[in-house]
């Protein structure tokens, strides 16, 4: 029993010495923070409610996303959820209210046909255009376009095309595809404008980044898929290739396409009910428009340069303060 | 296990006597062989033809209907009773989630921070490992909690902790009965198996898609998709555990004329406890795997920044919370089973040498992690965990180190890359893929017949058939190619670094901890810095595959070789063996039932990082579930390639087990992490 005592005893005086010093260096109290934040609560200035703010899985749209979050966040007082989403599940999630905000679509044409009043559930709306303009292409590396600049022209891929051959590609040469995410009619293109060409999907962005790079530090042949705006771009500017140039209807039936891929519309596409609320961010997400140099600004800060994307979005809005009060009206 | 180290090895005798082969093996290898001549004579004269190409972004009549499956489920979402149903149990699970980050993770708003803040969450988690476990894994759990802390991760990793909890909680009480079942009636064993080889098999990113269709976004959605995933270890072998107790025991218990909830709770479970700690051992671990791939619906945790990491194509950003990932598997997996062990010991009456000691201990313990919960709730510095740069810079140099190899490397690895895939890939390929494919189903449904006999041929020729009427066989082929050539190497590993670690003791300290971090490091991390090395495409795709899959291949080989008698051994030595001559007849044909189990675990494997393989440019299968996960129109597509990898995945576990009649109990886990602790074998082995 004794050892028993002045164990319990010295564990007693332990703990007690424990919690003096640990409060002595705990720093801020908690009970007056929380009094604060309910004091703030009371005031009011919630009219905004919560955000839900689909996050699709590149960096352009994590640009677009965290500016308008923060903006919603810091100058509305919104509850900003932002949700790591592809494209098709952030649709559904209209309909159950779980997403409010796409804020970068690239068309979707099927989605649109689901969701949209005229054909389908009438869960999502076009809330109009975000200011950038999707621009999708066949691309290769600048050392290429520099020491063949005839290679920018589609009718001279042919001549090139056992250059490009990989491992992959089946004794042709090589086209690299990209994230089955994207609208992509390459099989067709090569296909129709009898190009000596097989395309090997590269599968994912980080994929197409990481050939692109290796390529243009090696002097490597590459040709594939891409497009702006791409943070990449800043760091390797990927050269377009020109194909026969779009035209209305020409990418109507995916089989028979022969022409290059139009320059798109960005557009912002929010949830119907959401929509129709009072919520201050609405207006916010209206107003919303920018252009591609500010979004691979902010894009090059999460990417190029490692910040948060909340802390990039914060620094963008920092040095434009004036493009931000334009939103807010 | 030898307690005695073995001799370290001796130099190989350049002529010694070539390794006489195993008469046993050697009938099955001559009529595989002329399986094999036959086959690519015929190849010669055909290729080319009826081969059964679908091109990637292309759809059958079959996908589309499949496709429809999931449309009408959308569209009837509003009125759908099921849906309803698992909508209100949805609703259960994101209050439960919600209240739980409350109380870790995320402000308890008024409160700026969460109700329990570090410092009480890590005392109490430390004691518990102290109560249930030893004070060695105290320690481990201490600085496991404060890792998550000192590097930048507290909120995500308390996250991903309350998700596995969840998920293996519910993981349990479904489990469980099941088990009891299965474990008492060989009908039921034989019908839950199937589900259960689907299940494990079938690819996540096929039923993320119906799962947020049923569950919604987020945190319902990861709890259901872990919960899946985690279901079958515990079913599996607490089943098995229970289905192993000894008939004389049962037979000499029931004499005494109990009833059969006596003979379950006082016969049955406890005798099986030790094998079904093992399951919730390999149900936590299989629920910790999903972490990343749950991020893909939005839930939370650790798969976060390691998906931010791919998408800024970082591997510092990806690798610390990977890394966390690893502590959490490792402090998690060596918690469980020091518990059992020790609860094995108070059960048989062993318990502490002091109990009094241990009274005040866990007395005092309490105390002061009580003391620690009440600071932690009243300080702000004691709630948040204070930031520090090691995370940062431990970020950075990662990336360092991995542009450091790139540069070195750069021009030796394309090399590599071409070698294996002209001389390897492209030619068994186009064997399997540019035959037509009537041949290759033949020539597949021989080989299956010699090595595994009827059975496996029938089970085969189902398979194929399946394979055929889901549209994919050029696909399919293509990615069984990828699955036998990366099996190939893996073995070659596996025997290498097995038979080493087998045989010195240190070599087997060293590596091991590398194997079970390559078993649960998120393939994500390393495919950004493998895809620099190597490019998109398939030899890539092979490479994330065998480090995933060697490491289980390894520690089979290596506890296989481990486990032969020494006095064997002995035998040998007396005679004037060499190494060469020791290993090569006696160790690995005495170990030729762990070099099947090896094998059958590389294939299942292997197979299952297909998918990870369509995301850095191997196409066939992989990319088409990609593709169906990316773009609801193809939904269809993907669900056809998600079933033809499960046909795949049974038809080669079956062959391979048909080949060495491996006890089927154990199971096919595909994704399983630490496989070693599994019952293999008869028990007591």
């Amino acid at each position: 029993m004794r050892t028993t005592r002045s164990r319990g005893a010295r564990l007693g005086v332990l703990a007690t010495a424990a919690v003096m010093v640990l409060s002595a260096c705990g720093g801020g109290s908690i009970d007056e923070q929380t009094q604060a934040n309910e004091e703030q609560a009371a005031e009011g200035g919630g009219e905004c409610g919560d955000l839900n703010m689909a996050v699709n899985p590149w960096v352009g749209y994590e640009a677009s996303a965290y500016v308008v979050g923060t903006v919603a966040q810091e100058q509305l007082g919104c509850t900003v959820n932002y949700k790591e989403l592809k494209e098709d599940v952030s649709w559904q999630g209209f309909g159950t209210g779980e997403v409010d905000v796409v804020i970068e679509d690239w068309g979707h044409p099927d989605l649109e046909k689901k969701f949209f009043a005229e054909e389908g559930d009438g869960s999502a709306e076009d809330f109009g255009p975000q200011g950038n303009v999707g621009i999708i292409g066949w691309f290769v590396p600048p050392w290429l376009a520099e020491e063949h600049p005839d290679i920018l022209d589609w009718e001279n891929l042919n001549q090139y095309a056992s250059e490009f051959e990989t491992s992959e590609s089946g004794g042709k040469g090589q086209f690299l595809g990209a994230d089955p995410s994207y609208v992509q009619f390459d099989e067709a293109i090569v296909s129709n404008l009898d190009l000596d060409f097989q395309v090997v999907f590269s599968g994912s962005e980080a994929a197409s980044i990481e050939a692109f790079r290796k390529a243009e530090e090696n002097k490597e042949w590459v040709i594939g898929y891409w497009y702006e705006p791409q943070y990449f771009n800043a760091e390797v500017a990927m050269q377009r290739v020109s194909l026969p140039p779009y035209e209305e209807g020409c990418q109507d039936d995916p089989q028979d396409v022969a022409c290059d891929y139009p320059e798109t519309e960005l557009k912002k596409i929010v949830g119907t009910e959401w929509a129709a609320s009072d919520s201050t961010a609405v207006d916010l997400v209206r107003n919303f428009t920018w252009t591609n140099e500010d979004q691979n600004v902010v894009a090059g800060y999460i990417a190029a340069d490692g910040m948060s994307p909340e802390d990039a979005a914060a620094k963008w809005i920092e040095e434009n303060q004036d493009k931000v009060d334009a939103w807010l009206g | 296990m030898t307690a005695t180290a073995p001799a370290p090895p001796r130099r190989v005798e350049p002529d010694a006597a070539p390794p006489v082969v195993e008469d046993s093996g050697i009938s099955r290898w001559v009529p595989a062989a002329a399986v094999v001549v036959l086959w690519v004579v015929v190849w010669a004269f055909t290729r080319g033809t009826d081969t059964l190409d679908l091109p990637s972004l292309s759809r059958t009549d079959l996908h589309d209907r499949l496709t429809e499956i999931q449309n009408g489920l959308l569209e009837g979402r509003s009125t759908n009773p099921v849906m309803q149903f698992t909508n209100a149990i949805a609703d259960a699970f994101r209050g439960t989630v919600d209240w739980l980050q409350r109380l870790l993770s995320k402000p308890a708003f008024p409160r700026p921070v969460p109700e329990i803040g570090w410092l009480g969450v890590t005392a109490l988690a430390t004691y518990v490992g102290l109560v249930v476990a030893s004070w060695r894994i105290a320690v481990l759990v201490l600085a496991s909690f404060l890792s998550f802390g000192v590097l930048g991760y507290w909120d995500q990793s308390m996250d991903t902790l309350i998700i596995v909890l969840i998920s293996v909680l519910l993981a349990v009480v479904i489990g469980m009965p099941l088990a009891v079942w299965i474990g008492t009636n060989a009908r039921a064993n034989a019908v839950v198996t199937v589900f259960l080889d689907l299940m494990q098999t079938m690819p996540t990113f096929v039923y993320l898609l119906p799962i947020v269709l049923f569950f919604g976004i987020g945190t319902s959605a990861a709890v259901v998709a872990t919960l899946i995933y985690a279901l079958p270890p515990i079913i599996r072998i607490a089943g098995f555990g229970i289905r192993e107790v000894p008939a004389t025991t049962i037979e000499a218990t029931d004499s005494a004329g109990q009833t059969y909830w006596q003979r379950l709770l006082k016969v049955q479970l406890p005798m099986a406890r030790k094998t079904i700690i093992v399951g919730l051992n390999q149900t936590t671990l299989a629920a910790l795997s999903m972490a990343t791939l749950a991020s893909f619906v939005d839930g939370p945790g650790l798969g976060k920044p390691v998906l931010q990491g791919l998408r800024v194509n970082d591997v510092g950003t990806a690798f610390v919370p990977g890394a966390l990932i690893v502590v959490m598997a490792v402090m998690l997996d060596r918690t469980t089973t020091a518990a059992s062990e020790r609860s094995e010991r108070v059960a048989r009456g062993g318990g502490h040498r002091n109990p009094r000691l241990r009274r005040v201990v866990v007395a005092g313990g309490a105390v002061v992690a009580l003391v620690a919960v009440y600071l932690s709730r009243t300080y702000v510095s004691l709630a948040e965990f204070p930031t520090y740069s090691i995370g940062r810079t431990i970020s950075s140099g990662v990336s360092d180190v991995v542009d450091a190899i790139k540069d070195t490397f750069g021009g030796v690895t394309g090399g590599l890359k071409d070698g294996v895939t002209e001389g390897l890939l492209n030619p068994v390929q186009s064997v399997l893929a540019d035959s037509p494919w009537y041949v290759s189903f033949v020539a597949i449904a021989a080989l299956a017949l010699v090595f595994g006999g009827v059975r496996a041929l029938v089970i085969t020729v189902v398979c194929l058939l399946g394979v055929l009427w889901l549209d994919l066989w050029n696909d399919a082929m293509v990615t069984l190619n990828m699955t036998l050539v990366a099996t190939v190497l893996v073995m070659a590993l596996a025997l290498v670094f097995g038979v080493w670690m087998a045989r010195d003791r240190r070599v087997d300290l060293g590596i091991r901890p590398l194997l079970d971090a390559g078993q649960t490091i998120p393939p994500f991390v390393y495919l950004i810095p493998v895809l620099a090395l190597f490019g998109p495409g398939r030899f890539t795709a092979i490479v994330a595959g065998i480090v995933y899959a060697a490491p289980a291949a390894i520690k089979l080989v290596a506890d296989g070789v481990k486990g032969v008698s020494p006095t064997t051994i002995e035998a040998g030595r007396s005679t004037g063996q060499t190494t060469w001559q020791e290993i090569t007849k006696v160790q690995l044909p005495m170990a030729k039932g762990s070099l099947v189990l090896a094998t059958n675990q590389g294939l299942l494997y292997v197979l299952s990082m297909t998918v990870i393989g369509g995301l850095v440019g191997a196409g066939a299968l992989g990319f088409d579930v990609v593709y169906g996960f990316s773009r609801s129109e193809a939904w269809g597509k993907g669900a056809a390639a998600g079933l033809t990898i499960v046909l795949i995945g049974v038809m080669l576990d079956r062959i391979t087990r048909a080949a060495s009649d491996v006890r089927r109990d154990d199971g096919p886990g595909t994704r399983r992490a630490f496989s070693l602790r599994l019952p293999i074998g008869p028990p007591g082995n």
